[in-house]
């Protein structure tokens, strides 16, 4: 007879009683982690947090669509999209924790970093609007990362490389989505138009952002881990150019907005919307630290 | 004394997806590697889409099935590269997906150099309803659910199903 009556069901290795088994700390687990030579662990664990928070945040969002969308085709498509995001954050947080030699783990780095250590782009974390917002913030997201995952599956860290090239196959299929979506809305009605333009309008702000190369992508571009942001300008615009030609629509004249001094999402600089979102998804973890989940 | 009641890679080739529980994971394509050093065995997997919710079932599964078997150390590796293709789908699984009603994945697109070529017209491609037959049949969304699979419907028989999409 146990004199705790939770013990029963925090036994350890008993996996069998979850849907999905318990001791999800390691998504890598026999994957080699070694660092490639004369690639610094702080540098590409600081790129590692920078990709996976954009996936996490960007997923975060997606997901607080879940049960707001408009036909029961968009909820699954929405889930799954953010369903695959949150795995490539999975994988690269773990390999941020294992690069810097600070053994974080997935949860350790999702649940207790501050706003200020979160790396991902500002586009991502922005507080969602209408559907047609949700479109546009999705075709620019996902035209940016395939580009750039896509470059990065010939990274010189087996870990990227691999995590970069299994994540080409899924933002193919986002990015195909919130393109035709885009066409949709676009050469729809006048309405539809005007809706989807005017989402266009609320994140084109943020969109020189994605190609402002930092100082780490820049030394890891150096040593073949990375590629230069700014590099993927030109396929990003042709694209681009493409949907929004089949969509009858114009690009954006909307300016940038600039970061403070000079610095934005990849130095830890958000918007108001981040520190909302932050208490949002780590309220649980934070609730019960000790938790095992 | 270990007592091994069947062969590891026989023990580890049965155990089943659990989101497609009609195919094994030799089926699918995920068991990669299965190794043996007396009584312990080291089986490879890898994952379908990175997101997947069920590989850490698989891995639970296979350390039961070959903890049952008789083995007394089991390690589950997670291979990313090269990554996962519908391609591996054996041709007892096409078979077995079409049996249960979810039509198998044609070819997977093959990768050719430069930037991915971008999608904005519907997907033109016979998927044969598993239902009647019917090469009419038209998709209805990319996404269905389980990350591996969209929604298509039948033009012939008017009827819903899913189809493994090719990646």
């Amino acid at each position: 007879m146990s004199d705790n009556a939770y013990e029963a069901i925090t036994e350890a290795h008993d996996d069998a009683r979850w849907a999905f088994g318990t001791g999800f700390e390691d998504p890598l687990a026999g994957v080699d982690t070694s660092l490639p030579d004369s690639v610094d662990g702080d540098d590409l664990a600081a790129y590692c947090l920078m990709l996976g928070d954009d996936a996490l945040v960007m997923s975060h969002r997606l997901q607080q669509w879940c049960t707001s969308l408009p036909e029961l085709e968009e909820e699954v498509a929405v889930a799954n999209i953010a369903l695959d995001l949150l795995g490539q954050a999975r994988l690269l947080l773990t390999r941020g924790g294992t690069a810097d030699g600070s053994g974080r783990g997935e949860d350790r780095l999702a649940f207790f970093r501050e706003e200020h250590e979160y790396r991902n782009v500002r586009l991502a974390e922005l507080v969602n609007g209408d559907f047609a917002e949700l479109v546009a913030r999705l075709v620019v997201f996902s035209t940016w990362r395939l580009a750039l995952l896509s470059r990065l599956s010939e990274s010189r860290d087996p870990v990227l490389s691999a995590v970069a090239a299994k994540g080409v196959k899924e933002v193919t299929y986002h990015r195909d989505y919130a393109a035709r979506w885009t066409v949709r809305l676009g050469d729809g009605t006048d309405h539809s138009r005007g809706r989807m333009q005017a989402g266009l309008a609320v994140v084109w702000p943020y969109v020189d952002e994605l190609f402002a190369a930092h100082e780490v992508e820049l030394r890891l571009s150096a040593a073949g881990v990375a590629p230069d942001p700014s590099a993927l300008r030109d396929e990003f615009d042709n694209v681009l150019a493409q949907v929004l030609s089949a969509a009858t629509l114009s690009k954006p004249e909307a300016g940038q907005l600039p970061g403070v001094g000079g610095r934005a999402g990849r130095d830890g600089v958000h918007t108001e919307a981040m520190g909302y979102l932050l208490a949002e998804m780590q309220s649980v973890a934070r609730a019960h630290p000790e938790a095992t989940w | 004394m270990v007592t091994l009641t069947r062969d590891a890679r026989t023990v580890a080739e049965t155990v089943t997806d659990p989101e497609l529980p009609m195919l094994t994971l030799a089926d699918l394509g995920v068991l990669r590697d299965v190794e043996v050093d007396g009584g312990r065995v080291t089986v490879s997997i890898t994952p379908t889409y990175t997101g997947c919710p069920a590989m850490d079932t698989m891995r639970d599964d296979l350390v039961h099935a070959l903890m049952d078997a008789g083995y007394d150390a089991v390690e589950v590796r997670v291979v990313l590269a090269p990554p996962w293709s519908t391609d591996w789908i054996s041709d007892d699984g096409r078979r077995k997906l079409a049996e249960h009603g979810i039509a198998p994945p044609g070819p997977a697109p093959s990768a050719a150099p430069g930037p991915i070529p971008l999608s904005l017209g519907p997907t033109v491609r016979v998927v044969h309803c598993p239902h009647c037959g019917s090469a009419k049949t038209d998709e209805v969304s990319r996404f269905s659910a389980t990350a591996c699979k969209a929604l298509r419907r039948c033009r012939a028989c008017a009827e819903p199903f899913e189809h493994v999409k090719e990646i």
